[in-house]
C-alpha cells in the first residue's frame, strides 16, 4: 500500500515543505474554529483527542526517538493528575488549595519530574525487554500505592470534585468554566507541547537520543555518556506526560486511579504503533484513532476493546510503521535533501 | 612520558589467558601496528585499550593517566578514539547524520535542546569536511544500511576521526574487504596527518608495512617482537612463526 | 509463633503458583526471547476451562489435563499463525506488542464468555479438609500445591539439565542452521516451548483456582507478580524463576499479614534492590533481550 501512495505521489507531496506547513496551518485554523461548529459531545472529544496527543507524543520521545520501550507511561499521566487532584480538589481529602494554574502546573511538573527521575534512576539500568518489564512494574506499584493510600488518594473511588482550572494573577482571574474554554485551554498546552517536543527532538540533544537508538555502544565509543541522555529524556517525557495527566482530571474533575494503570500505558503504546512512531504527527493521528475509535464501532457491537485489540494486532503484523508508515512519510532527516535518491 | 603506556596488560577468559602481561609504549606521531596470527590476543589487546573489554591485571596509561577502569565514554573523551572490526554504525541514518553525531559530541554542543541540529553551522561544516576526506560527500544523504560494505567501513573510520583522538585505533579496518576496496582504505589512512598517532591492528602485511612505523608482534597472548619493520621483518623468532611455522598471513582474507 | 510458621506455608504456596507461571515465561523468553505478556490471560484461561469443566464433570483432575492441553495447543496455533511472522533479528518488540494485543483480546474473550463474576473453584474432594499444625489447621490441598510445585521444579530441571531438547532450550540456541544440524526442527522447539509456556500458564490457572479466585482483571495481577519474579530472578533461568519465586511469594505474604499497607511497596523495593545489585536478575544469564 505504500507503493500506492507512493505512486500517487502522495508522500513525494506530503514531503514537501510548504505541503506540510500549509496542513498544519489549516489544522490549526480548523481546530480554533471547531467550537463554534461543533457539538458539545464532539467538542468533548476533541478535547480528549489533544490530551491524549499530548500523552502519546510524549511517549514517542522515548519509544521512537530513543529506542527505548516503557510499558509503564501511565505512571506519569496518572502522577500528574493525582498532584493536581491533590491541590485543587474540593474533597476533604486533598488540600484543596488552588485551581490557579500558574501554580498547579508548576507543581505538577516538578512532581511528575521528580518521579521520573527515581524511577528512571533504576529502569535505566536496564535496556530492552528489561526495562519495559521494569517500567511497568514500578507503574503498577504506583496504581497500588494510589489503592491502598486511601487517606490521600481516595483508594478506588480516586479524588472527586477538582476544581475548574483557573488562571489568575494579582487581581485577574479567569475561569475556565465553560466548555469551549477549557477546549482553547487544552489546545494551547497541546499546540505548545507539540512545539517544545518538536524543537527537542530537531535539536542536537534529539539527534543524540536518535543515536541511542540506532547503536547506544557506538555513542558510547564517541564519548557520550548515554545514562543522562536517556534520563533526561525519560524526565521530559515523564513531565508531558503528566502535563497530560493535569489536563484529563481537569476535565473530568477527577482523579482516577485507572488513569495509572497498565491498560492506559497499553493504550499509548496502541496509539504510537497505529499512528507510527519516531515522528510527532504520527502519535497525534494515533491519539486521535484510538480515542475516535468507540465511536465508528460501538454502535456495531459492544465488544470494542476487543476490536481495539484486533486492530493493534493487525497493525503490529501488518503495517508496524502505523499509519505514517502507510502514508509514505518517512522520519525527518537533519539536512534538507536537495535532491531525492531514488528507490 | 609516553602518549599510551600499556603495563603488564592480562586477560583471563575463564581460565584461558587471552593476554599475558603485555607491555608497550606509544609516542606522539607514532604508527603502531599490532599483528600476530589468528588467536593471538590482538582484539582483545585492543578492545582492552578501548575499553571494550576490562582487563584482569595491568595497567593502561595515556598521557601519564591511569585509564585501566574509565569506561569507554570516558576514555574517548580523553582523546581514546576507536573503531571495531565488524562495521558498528548508526544504521537506519544518514551518512551525513552518523558523522554529525560524532562531531556534535565532540564541539559540545548536545546539551543544546532547543537549537535545531542544522543550524549549528561549524558542526555541520566540520561533518562535510570529514566526508569529503573519507570519500562519502557523495553518500551523504543516503540512509547507512544501504551503502556498499566499503563505505560502511570508511564511515567506521570517519567516525572515530571526527572526534579529533589523540590516538586512532584501528581494529582492522580492511576486515573483510576485497583487495582494491583495501587499496583505497590504505590509502585513506596513508592520508591522514602524520601528527595523528594510530594504533592498527591489521592482517593484511602489506597494509601494515606501508602504513606502520612501528610494529608489535603477538603470539599466544604473549609479545613477542617490538621494533621498526625493518626490525620485525628481520626477528628470527617473528619469521618462523609467519614462515616456519606454516601461517602466511598474507594471503589471509 | 504458630501463625508465623502458618504464613511461611502460605509463603511456600503462593511462591510454587508464581514458579508455575514463572517457569513458563522464563522458558519462552530463554528460547525465543519473546517476553509474553500474554501469559497472565493464559493463566486465567486455564483456571476458566478448569471451571467450566469442573461444574461439568465435576472432576478437578480431568480439569488439570484439559486445561493445559486446550492452551497449549492454542499457544501451538498462535506461534504458527503470527509470532512466526515476527522472528528477525529488528521485531522483538513487535513480538512483544503483539502478546500485548493478544492479551487485550484474550482478556476481552474471556470476560465475554464467562462473565464478570468472581467464581472459586473447589478443591478436589482427595485433597479436601485441614491438617493440625501445632494448635492451629492447614489446607491439605496448599500443603500439597507446595509439594506439587517442588515436583514440578524437579522435572523441568531434569528436562532441561538432562535431555537433548533440554540442552537447546538452555543453552538458547535459536540459529536455525546449527540446531537443524543436530538434527531438529527448530520450528518444532519454538512451537513446542511456547506450547509448554502457555500450558504451564494454563495449568498455574488450574491449581490456582482452588487458592485465587477467578475475575476479569487477574490475568493482569499475576502477569505483574510473574514479571517482577522474573526480573529478581533473571530471565530465562529456571533457578532464576524458582528463588525469585521464593523472594517474591515471602515478601507478597509476609507483607500482606504483617505490613498490610505495604505489602505490594515492598515487592517492588525487592526488585528495586536487586536491579542496584545485579541489573540482569540474581541469576541472569542475559544483559538484556534486545
Amino acid at each position: 500500500m505504500t507503493s500506492l501512495t507512493e505512486q500517487m505521489g502522495l508522500s513525494t507531496w506530503l514531503g514537501q515543505k510548504r505541503v506540510k506547513l500549509g496542513l498544519i496551518i489549516m489544522a490549526v485554523i480548523l481546530a480554533l474554529i471547531y467550537p463554534y461548529v461543533s457539538s458539545l459531545y464532539f467538542l468533548s472529544l476533541a478535547i480528549e483527542v489533544f490530551i491524549f496527543a499530548i500523552f502519546a507524543m510524549s511517549l514517542d520521545l522515548l519509544l521512537g526517538y530513543t529506542g527505548l520501550a516503557s510499558f509503564g507511561h501511565a505512571a506519569f499521566l496518572g502522577l500528574g493528575g493525582y498532584i493536581l487532584g491533590y491541590i485543587s480538589s474540593r474533597s476533604d481529602l486533598a488540600l484543596n488549595l488552588t485551581s490557579n494554574i500558574l501554580i498547579t502546573l508548576p507543581l505538577v511538573i516538578i512532581g511528575t519530574a521528580l518521579i521520573a527521575f527515581i524511577i528512571g534512576f533504576f529502569a535505566l539500568r536496564t535496556s530492552g525487554i528489561y526495562f519495559l518489564m521494569v517500567t511497568l512494574a514500578f507503574a503498577q506499584m504506583l496504581f497500588s500505592i494510589a489503592i491502598r493510600w486511601s487517606g490521600i488518594t481516595g483508594g478506588s473511588d480516586g479524588l472527586a470534585g477538582v476544581a475548574r482550572p483557573v488562571i489568575g494573577l494579582g487581581s485577574f482571574s479567569y475561569e475556565f468554566s465553560s466548555r469551549p474554554s477549557f477546549y482553547y485551554l487544552v489546545l494551547f498546552f497541546f499546540l505548545l507541547s507539540w512545539w517544545l517536543l518538536r524543537r527537542i527532538v530537531n535539536s542536537p540533544f534529539g539527534w543524540t537520543l536518535r543515536g541511542i537508538r540506532e547503536n547506544e555502544q557506538r555513542m558510547k565509543a564517541l564519548g557520550y555518556n548515554t545514562f543522562r541522555f536517556k534520563m533526561a529524556a525519560f524526565v521530559i517525557a515523564g513531565t508531558f506526560a503528566g502535563l497530560s495527566g493535569m489536563l484529563l482530571v481537569q476535565f473530568f474533575r477527577h482523579a482516577a486511579p485507572g488513569n495509572l494503570y497498565w491498560t492506559m500505558s497499553g493504550q499509548v503504546i496502541v496509539m504510537l504503533i497505529v499512528g507510527g512512531t519516531g515522528t510527532l504527527i504520527g502519535p497525534i493521528l494515533g491519539a486521535m484513532v484510538i480515542r475516535l475509535f468507540p465511536l465508528f464501532v460501538s454502535s456495531y457491537t459492544e465488544r470494542w476493546e476487543l476490536l481495539l485489540g484486533l486492530l493493534f494486532i493487525l497493525f503490529v503484523l501488518f503495517a508496524p510503521k502505523g499509519i505514517m508508515g502507510f502514508l509514505g512519510v518517512k522520519p525527518s532527516t537533519l539536512l534538507t535533501q536537495e535532491k531525492r535518491p531514488s528507490g | 612520558m609516553s602518549l599510551l603506556t600499556v603495563t603488564n596488560l592480562t586477560k583471563h577468559f575463564g581460565g584461558l589467558a587471552a593476554l599475558a602481561s603485555v607491555s608497550m609504549t606509544v609516542e606522539v606521531g607514532e604508527r603502531r601496528a599490532i599483528i600476530g596470527p589468528n588467536g593471538a590476543g590482538k582484539s582483545t589487546f585492543f578492545n582492552l585499550i578501548a575499553g571494550e573489554l576490562l582487563p584482569t591485571s595491568g595497567q593502561v596509561q595515556l598521557e601519564g593517566q591511569d585509564i585501566t577502569k574509565l569506561p569507554v565514554n570516558e576514555r574517548a573523551n580523553l582523546g581514546l578514539g576507536h573503531t571495531f572490526q565488524r562495521n558498528n554504525l548508526f544504521l537506519g541514518l544518514t551518512t551525513f547524520e552518523n558523522v554529525y553525531l560524532a562531531v556534535q559530541h565532540h564541539q559540545g554542543i548536545t546539551k543544546n535542546i532547543f537549537k535545531p541540529a542544522g543550524q549549528f553551522s561549524q558542526v555541520t561544516a566540520q561533518t562535510t569536511e570529514i566526508l569529503q576526506r573519507v570519500g562519502l560527500l557523495e553518500q551523504q544523504h543516503e540512509v547507512v544500511s544501504t551503502l556498499a560494505y566499503g563505505q560502511q567501513r570508511a564511515l567506521e573510520v570517519a567516525l572515530a576521526l571526527a572526534t579529533e583522538p589523540k590516538v586512532l585505533l584501528l581494529d582492522e579496518p580492511t576486515a573483510g574487504m576485497s583487495p582494491a576496496e583495501t587499496t583505497e582504505m590504505a590509502q585513506l589512512i596513508e592520508n591522514l596527518p602524520h601528527s595523528l598517532t594510530m594504533m592498527i591492528v591489521e592482517h593484511d602485511m602489506d597494509v601494515v608495512f606501508s602504513l606502520a612505523n612501528k610494529i608489535t608482534v603477538l603470539h599466544y597472548g604473549q609479545k613477542i617482537s617490538n621494533g621498526t619493520p625493518a626490525q620485525v621483518r628481520a626477528d628470527p623468532i617473528v619469521q618462523e612463526i609467519y614462515l616456519g611455522a606454516g601461517y602466511n598471513e598474507n594471503v589471509s582474507k | 509463633m504458630e501463625n508465623f510458621i502458618i504464613q511461611l506455608l502460605n509463603g511456600l504456596v503462593a511462591s510454587m503458583l508464581l514458579f508455575i507461571m514463572a517457569a513458563g515465561l522464563s522458558l519462552i523468553f530463554g528460547q525465543m526471547n519473546v517476553i509474553n505478556l500474554a501469559h497472565g490471560a493464559f493463566y486465567l484461561l486455564g483456571g476458566y476451562i478448569g471451571l467450566s469443566v469442573v461444574r461439568r464433570f465435576d472432576n478437578f483432575w480431568l480439569a488439570l489435563i484439559i486445561a493445559p492441553l486446550i492452551v497449549g495447543g492454542l499457544g501451538v496455533i498462535i506461534e504458527y499463525l503470527f509470532l512466526r511472522r515476527l522472528y528477525g533479528t529488528h521485531r522483538h518488540l513487535d513480538q512483544v506488542l503483539f502478546t500485548f494485543g493478544l492479551a487485550l483480546v484474550a482478556s476481552d474473550l474471556i470476560q465475554w464468555n464467562w462473565g464478570a463474576y468472581v467464581e472459586s473453584v473447589a478443591p478436589p474432594t482427595l485433597l479436601a479438609g485441614h491438617i493440625p499444625v501445632f494448635s492451629l489447621t492447614f489446607p491439605i490441598y496448599r500443603l500439597s500445591l507446595i509439594g506439587f510445585g517442588l515436583l514440578l521444579a524437579l522435572a523441568l530441571w531434569l528436562f532441561l539439565e538432562r535431555t537433548r531438547l533440554g540442552a537447546i532450550v538452555r543453552a538458547g540456541v535459536s540459529d536455525a542452521q546449527m540446531v537443524s544440524g543436530l538434527g531438529i526442527n527448530i520450528h518444532l522447539v519454538f512451537a513446542g516451548i511456547f506450547a509448554l509456556g502457555t500450558a504451564l500458564a494454563a495449568l498455574a490457572g488450574v491449581v490456582g483456582s482452588p487458592i485465587r479466585p477467578l475475575y476479569p482483571g487477574l490475568d493482569f495481577e499475576i502477569l505483574i507478580l510473574t514479571l517482577v519474579v522474573v526480573v529478581v530472578g533473571g530471565l530465562g533461568s529456571l533457578q532464576g524463576a524458582f528463588f525469585g519465586s521464593l523472594l517474591i511469594g515471602m515478601a507478597d505474604t509476609f507483607g500482606k499479614a504483617y505490613l498490610p499497607e505495604f505489602s505490594l511497596f515492598l515487592i517492588f523495593a525487592v526488585m528495586a534492590v536487586v536491579l542496584l545489585i545485579r541489573p540482569a536478575g540474581l541469576f541472569g544469564l542475559k544483559e538484556n533481550g534486545q
